[in-house]
C-alpha cells in the first residue's frame, strides 16, 4: 500500500521533463535527428555508376533504427516508477573541468604541461595531499611516460613550450 | 602447437602478459579489458604474433586475477569475478582465504585449459564451416552477432541493440568504402579517414573508468588477511571435481556465443554448482563449490570466447573485441583464410593460451600475496597515471592529437551510458563489426540486383536470421517484468 503511495507521489512530484528516461529520450533522440538531417546532404553517385544503395542509405537506416528503439525504451518507461536521479559528486565535475584544461593547454601551451596538470588536479581533488605523490604523479610518471615514448618507442610529440627544449 | 613459443621473445611477452594480467586483474576497474585496450597502441611496435599473445595472455591471467580481490576484498576485481564474490569473501572470512583462493586458482587454471582444447578442436571446425560462406551469410552472422550480444549481454536488449547500433554508424564515419563520398566529416579532415578504434575504445573504457572512480571515491575496501595460498585438500577435490568439469563446459560453451562471455558464464556456472549441489544451503556462507562453480567457468569462457573471434572474425567477448582491434590493426583477418595460411600464427596463439593458463597458476600460487598489495595503490595515485598512459598511447598511434580528443569524448560519453544503463560492450563490437556489416549487406544487394528477398533463399543466412529473431524474442518471452526488459 506504502509502496503505491510513494509511486504515486513520485510520479505527482516531478513534471516529465525531469525524469531521467525523458533526457535521456531527448538527448538520443535530438542527436539522432540532427545526425539523420546532416545525411540528407550526403553527396549521391549517379545512378549509372550506382551499385546496390546509396551511401547515405546505411547511416539513415541505423540512425532509424536508434530513433524507434529510443522510443520503444521511453514508452515503456511510463510503466515503471518514477526514480530520482543520484546527483554526482563534486570531484567529477572536477576531473571533468580537467579534461577541459587539458585540452586547452595542450592545444595552447604544450601536451606534456597539460598532463602534469590533469594529473596533480585531479590527483589533489581526489584526496591527496602529500608533496611527495603529487609530484609523482605530476613530474616524475609524466617524465617516464616520455622518455618511453620518445626514446624507447621513437614517438615525436607535438611542439610546446617544454617539449621544446628537449627537440631544440 | 608450441613449437612457435620456443623462442626468448615470444616467453619473455608471454611471462609480462601473464604478471601484466594479474597485475590488472586485481586492481578493481581496471581488467583485462582496460588494460588490453590500454595496452594496444604499444603492441605496434611489436610483430602480430607478440602483439596478439600479449593481449591473450593478459585476457587469461587478468580473468583468473579478478579472483584474487573478491576473495580478499569482496570486490570483484573484473566483473567476470562477482561470483566468486558470494562464496570467495565468506570463506575468507572464516580465516580460509588461503583455500579459498587455492581453489580459486586451480578451477580457473582446469577451466582455462579445458577452454583451450575447445578452442583447439572446435576453432578449424567453425572455420571450415565458414568457407561455405559467402556474403549474405556473413551479413546475416554478423546480424546474429549483434543480437545474441543484445539478449546475452549485461543490462537490457532494447538499450544493448541501440548502443550495437550507435557502434556501426560510429565505423560510417569518413570515406564511404565503396564510393569514396565523406559522411558524418562536416569538412573536418582529420574525420575522413574515420573513427579510429583506439581512441574510441580506450576512451570508452579506461576514461569512462576513470570518471566512474571520481564517483566512487568514498567507497572503503576491508582487506582479509592471506597467510599462503593452499591447494585444494582431498575432500575438496572429492566435493568438486564434477563442478569444475561442468563448469569448464559451460564456460566454453557460452564464450562460444557471441556476449559478455566470462561474466555471464561465471553466474550461470555458479548457479548450476548450487543447482547440482549436495550441500545448496552452504552457497552463500563460503562454499568451496560456489567458488569452483564460478571460476572454472570464467576462466574457460576465454578459450571459448577466442573459437568465433579466430575462426569468423565475430567476437565472443569485451576482451576478444580488443583482440580483435589488436589483429585488424596489425593487418590480420580472422576467418578461414587465416587457418589455412597462417597455421602457425594459431598455433602460437592456441599455446600461448595454454602456457598462460600454466603460468598464472605458479603466479597465483606463490604470488597471491604480493598481487593482492597492488589493491593498495589508491585511486587518486593510479588513475593520474593510467590517463598520461592513455593519453600517450592513444596520440602514439597516428600521431594526432584530434585522436585524443575523440577518445576523451569518449570517455565522457561512455561514462553517462553506463549511468544510463547503456553498456559499451556492444558499441565497440558494433564499431568492428561495422565494415563488415555494411559490406556484406551492400555486397549482397548488388549480387541480388537489389532484391532485398533473396537473402530467404540462402539456407544458411537464414538460419542465421531465424536464429536472430530467437536470440531478440528469447529475453522478452523470459523476462515476465517490463523492467528486465528496458
Amino acid at each position: 500500500m506504502n509502496n503505491v503511495r510513494d509511486k504515486k507521489r513520485a510520479n505527482k512530484s516531478l513534471p516529465f521533463f525531469f525524469r531521467t528516461e525523458f533526457k535521456v529520450f531527448f538527448t538520443i533522440i535530438l542527436v539522432s535527428t540532427i545526425l539523420l538531417i546532416s545525411t540528407f546532404s550526403f553527396d549521391t553517385v549517379p545512378p549509372i555508376l550506382n551499385r546496390g544503395i546509396q551511401p547515405a542509405t546505411f547511416p539513415k537506416g541505423l540512425l532509424v533504427l536508434i530513433i524507434v528503439l529510443t522510443s520503444i525504451i521511453y514508452y515503456l518507461s511510463f510503466k515503471r516508477p518514477w526514480k530520482k536521479e543520484k546527483n554526482l559528486p563534486k570531484p567529477f565535475f572536477l576531473t571533468i573541468i580537467s579534461f577541459v584544461l587539458f585540452i586547452i593547454i595542450s592545444k595552447t601551451l604544450d601536451f606534456f604541461l597539460a598532463i602534469s596538470v590533469l594529473s596533480v588536479f585531479v590527483s589533489y581533488y581526489w584526496g591527496e595531499r602529500r608533496i611527495f605523490y603529487l609530484l609523482l604523479v605530476s613530474i616524475i610518471f609524466p617524465l617516464v611516460v616520455f622518455i618511453f615514448f620518445e626514446m624507447i618507442l621513437g614517438l615525436r610529440f607535438p611542439p610546446g613550450i617544454i617539449t621544446n627544449l628537449y627537440y631544440y | 602447437m608450441m613449437a612457435p613459443l620456443f623462442s626468448s621473445k615470444l616467453l619473455l611477452v608471454l611471462l609480462f602478459g601473464t604478471l601484466f594480467g594479474l597485475v590488472l586483474g586485481v586492481l578493481p576497474g581496471l581488467g583485462p579489458t582496460t588494460g588490453g585496450a590500454l595496452i594496444l597502441p604499444f603492441t605496434m611496435t611489436l610483430d602480430p604474433l607478440s602483439a596478439i599473445i600479449l593481449l591473450t595472455s593478459i585476457y587469461c591471467a587478468g580473468t583468473y586475477g579478478g579472483a584474487i580481490t573478491a576473495v580478499l576484498i569482496n570486490t570483484p576485481g573484473t566483473p567476470a569475478a562477482a561470483a566468486t564474490c558470494l562464496d570467495g569473501y565468506p570463506l575468507a572470512q572464516k580465516g580460509e582465504a588461503g583455500r579459498a583462493l587455492g581453489m580459486a586458482t586451480v578451477s580457473s587454471t582446469v577451466g582455462g585449459i579445458f577452454s583451450v582444447i575447445v578452442l583447439v578442436f572446435f576453432a578449424p571446425i567453425l572455420a571450415n564451416l565458414a568457407y561455405e560462406f559467402g556474403q549474405p551469410e556473413y551479413f546475416a552472422l554478423a546480424i546474429f552477432g549483434l543480437t545474441m550480444l543484445a539478449s546475452i549481454g549485461d543490462g537490457s536488449p532494447i538499450k544493448n541493440l541501440i548502443a550495437g547500433a550507435f557502434g556501426i554508424l560510429i565505423s560510417t564515419v569518413g570515406k564511404d568504402f565503396m564510393t569514396s563520398i565523406d559522411r558524418f566529416t562536416y569538412g573536418i579532415n582529420e574525420l575522413s579517414v574515420g573513427i579510429g578504434f583506439i581512441p574510441v575504445v580506450v576512451g570508452l573504457f579506461a576514461i569512462s573508468e576513470m570518471l566512474t572512480q571520481s564517483t566512487l571515491l568514498d567507497q572503503v575496501f576491508k582487506r582479509v588477511a592471506l597467510k599462503a595460498v593452499k591447494l585444494p585438500t582431498k575432500d575438496d577435490y572429492k566435493k568438486t571435481w564434477k563442478t569444475i568439469l561442468r563448469s569448464s563446459g559451460i564456460g566454453s560453451f557460452i564464450g562460444v556465443l557471441p556476449a559478455e562471455g566470462g561474466t555471464v558464464a561465471s553466474l550461470i556456472g555458479y548457479s548450476e554448482a548450487k543447482r547440482f549441489s549436495k550441500n545448496p544451503e552452504e552457497f552463500g556462507k563460503g562454499s568451496v563449490e560456489g567458488i569452483a562453480g564460478a571460476e572454472a567457468a570464467n576462466n574457460a569462457a576465454t578459450g571459448g570466447a577466442m573459437v568465433p573471434t579466430l575462426a569468423l572474425g565475430i567476437p565472443g567477448s569485451a576482451t576478444t573485441a580488443v583482440i580483435l582491434t589488436g589483429l585488424i590493426i596489425h593487418g590480420v583477418r580472422p576467418g578461414p583464410d587465416l587457418f589455412k595460411e597462417q597455421p602457425e600464427f594459431l598455433y602460437g596463439i592456441f599455446g600461448a593460451m595454454l602456457v598462460a593458463n600454466i603460468l598464472f597458476f605458479i603466479f597465483g600460487f606463490f604470488g597471491a600475496k604480493i598481487f593482492a598489495r597492488i589493491t593498495l595503490v589508491p585511486n587518486k595515485i593510479l588513475w593520474p597515471m593510467i590517463f598520461a598512459v592513455s593519453v600517450c598511447g592513444t596520440y602514439s598511434l597516428s600521431q594526432s592529437i584530434i585522436d585524443v580528443w575523440i577518445m576523451l569524448f569518449f570517455g565522457v560519453l561512455g561514462f553517462f551510458m553506463r549511468r544510463y544503463g547503456f553498456s559499451v560492450v556492444p558499441v565497440i563490437i558494433g564499431l568492428i563489426l561495422g565494415e563488415l556489416v555494411e559490406g556484406t549487406l551492400r555486397q549482397s544487394i548488388v549480387i541480388f540486383d537489389g532484391n532485398w528477398l533473396m537473402f530467404l533463399t540462402r539456407p544458411i543466412a537464414l538460419t542465421f536470421f531465424i536464429l536472430s529473431l530467437i536470440a531478440l524474442a528469447f529475453p522478452l518471452i523470459r523476462s515476465k517484468k517490463i523492467n528486465k526488459i528496458i
